[in-house]
């Protein structure tokens, strides 16, 4: 859906390039994330998905088309973009904000207001009440809902996002991560999304391209590079921990056996993440725990050593 | 003496009355020829930093340039009369505008019209819907600016045969008869004053969400 072949961008001749010599391939309907240390190129490299920024060399393919070959406005209409900062237009309410691309699209007004209420619900909030809201009248959480609402206006196939839970505090930025997948999950979106998180990229990745000084370093599953990191860069980027952030990838009932035999351990829940279940088994001193479901019912149980399997399939740590 | 001013506005109201009139057609024109000359020329410059800085810094340096001296100035150029005064004053109310058109765009958040520009705005609707708008009330204080300047400005246009209110006060120092002084220097000092209010009372309505 998205595809970047060999791009590179210098900023001046005498600097080394932003972006080096970059080739990525973003699948329809998947999520890519873009991370790196800062200055390592990532929102240059998404800033030229949509030709705000124009590579020096490559070619950039949207929807089999070379963005080079297209008009750029017409590009950015069809392109979602949300920013950290939100970007949200301080002097329009809320339902103007919203409808921006439409309205630069020429869309009929009545299908513009439909489509303002059906927006805001979707991201959880109440038209009612806020579509006459000016943006400072909303909590930071709120901003950034009615920014994802107006990035997905028109319905762009595809969406940049740099940041877009950058600025919020982390129990709201959770909960908006989590309803951000809920959605996408409805509604099907390419997205390139930069961040410099590693656990935001792992949680809303479905691969993590890993960059360093403008240089690809490693593109692959959440999965893939928490277990066979490229080189001691990568490793030191993910962190210490990535055996546990493996386990937070999976839940119980994805590693649990069917059988109910032996009593004790402590109780999980079918859809908790191996980590959080081993968290509990290490707290109880327990070698295996039994996965219960909401109504009290027994699905099987959880071992330490099927735990230990998970991590040590696919390679392993080096 | 005020009162014999008065009188002399009551014995001669047609007089009074055009050089009213002159007096605000000189400043209005002047006001609307500077924002429609500096504005324009003020969102451009946000566009060509290099031309913006030494047209900014030329258009302080004007500021300083007492308002006497540009009208003095156009009289061996363009002759005495309505037109060298509007020209002058016009001068006279342009740096004010130029140069906060040029700050209100510029100080615009940059997320703000990058995320305009990543939406697919032109360059024309980023300025028209996003920019001009943030930069309003800025672009609002220099017009008030140089209103004010202007309707005391016009006072000068009396030197170069421009008309106005001036007149009576040039009339008035000449014959030394102060009441007629008063008869133009009163009603300037109140045009002012208004003009302050009533800019900054539109200014209030216009911008009061902020």
């Amino acid at each position: 859906m998205i595809r970047l072949e060999a791009i590179s961008k210098r900023f001046a001749p005498h600097l080394r390039p932003a972006v080096d010599d970059l080739s990525l391939d973003v699948p329809e309907g998947s999520i890519c994330v873009l991370i790196g240390p800062s200055g390592c190129g990532k929102t240059t490299t998404m800033r030229m998905v949509n030709r705000l920024i124009e590579p020096t060399e490559g070619r950039i393919f949207v929807a089999g088309e070379d963005v080079m070959a297209m008009d750029p406005v017409a590009l950015r209409r069809r392109i979602g973009y949300v920013i950290q900062q939100i970007g949200l237009f301080p002097h329009m309410s809320v339902a103007d904000n919203v409808a921006t691309v439409p309205r630069l699209l020429g869309w009929p007004r009545a299908k513009i207001e439909t489509r303002i209420d059906e927006l805001l619900h979707l991201v959880g909030l109440d038209p009612s009440a806020l579509r006459a809201r000016y943006p400072r009248e909303l909590s930071g959480g709120q901003r950034q809902r009615v920014g994802v609402a107006r990035a997905l206006a028109a319905d762009p196939p595809v969406m940049l996002m740099d940041e877009p839970f950058g600025a919020i505090d982390p129990i709201t930025r959770t909960r908006l991560q989590n309803e951000f997948l809920k959605i996408l999950r409805e509604i099907r979106k390419t997205i390139i999304f930069v961040t410099h998180d590693i656990d935001e990229a792992i949680k809303m990745g479905d691969r993590i391209a890993i960059l360093r000084d403008g240089r690809l370093v490693q593109y692959g599953t959440p999965d893939e590079i928490l277990a066979q990191p490229a080189d001691a860069f990568v490793e030191d980027f993910v962190g210490a921990d990535r055996a546990l952030k493996r386990l937070a990838l999976v839940s119980v009932k994805d590693a649990m056996s069917a059988d109910i035999g032996g009593e004790g351990g402590p109780e999980v829940a079918p859809d908790t993440t191996l980590r959080d279940a081993l968290s509990l088994m290490l707290a109880k001193g327990a070698r295996r725990a039994r996965v219960i479901e909401g109504n009290g019912t027994q699905l099987g149980q959880l071992s330490l050593d099927a735990i230990l399997a998970r991590i040590s399939d696919a390679g392993g740590p080096r | 003496m005020l009162l014999d001013a008065v009188r002399w506005i009551v014995d001669h109201p047609r007089i009074f009355l055009d050089a009213l009139e002159t007096h605000l057609l000189l400043s209005g024109a002047a006001l609307a020829l500077a924002i429609a000359l500096a504005a324009p020329l003020g969102v451009a410059l946000t566009r060509y930093p290099r031309a913006a800085f030494a047209t900014i810094n030329g258009a302080g340096a004007m500021r300083t340039i007492p308002s006497i001296a540009v009208l003095a100035i156009m009289l061996p150029f363009l002759g005495i009369g309505f037109k060298p005064s509007l020209v002058a004053l016009t001068i006279l109310a342009v740096p004010p505008i130029l140069i906060n058109t040029y700050v209100g765009v510029r100080q615009v958040d940059p997320d703000i019209v990058d995320s305009a520009r990543g939406m697919g705005m032109t360059g024309l609707q980023s300025i028209f819907r996003v920019e001009l708008p943030l930069a309003a009330p800025v672009m609002f204080a220099g017009i008030r600016t140089s209103a004010v300047q202007v309707i005391a400005g016009a006072t000068l246009a009396a030197f170069i045969g421009g008309g106005g209110l001036g007149d009576f006060i040039t009339a008035g120092i000449a014959i030394m008869d102060l009441p007629r002084l008063l008869v133009g220097a009163v009603p300037i000092a109140l045009l002012a004053i208004l003009t302050e209010f009533a800019f900054g009372g539109l200014e209030r309505v216009m911008f009061r969400r902020g």
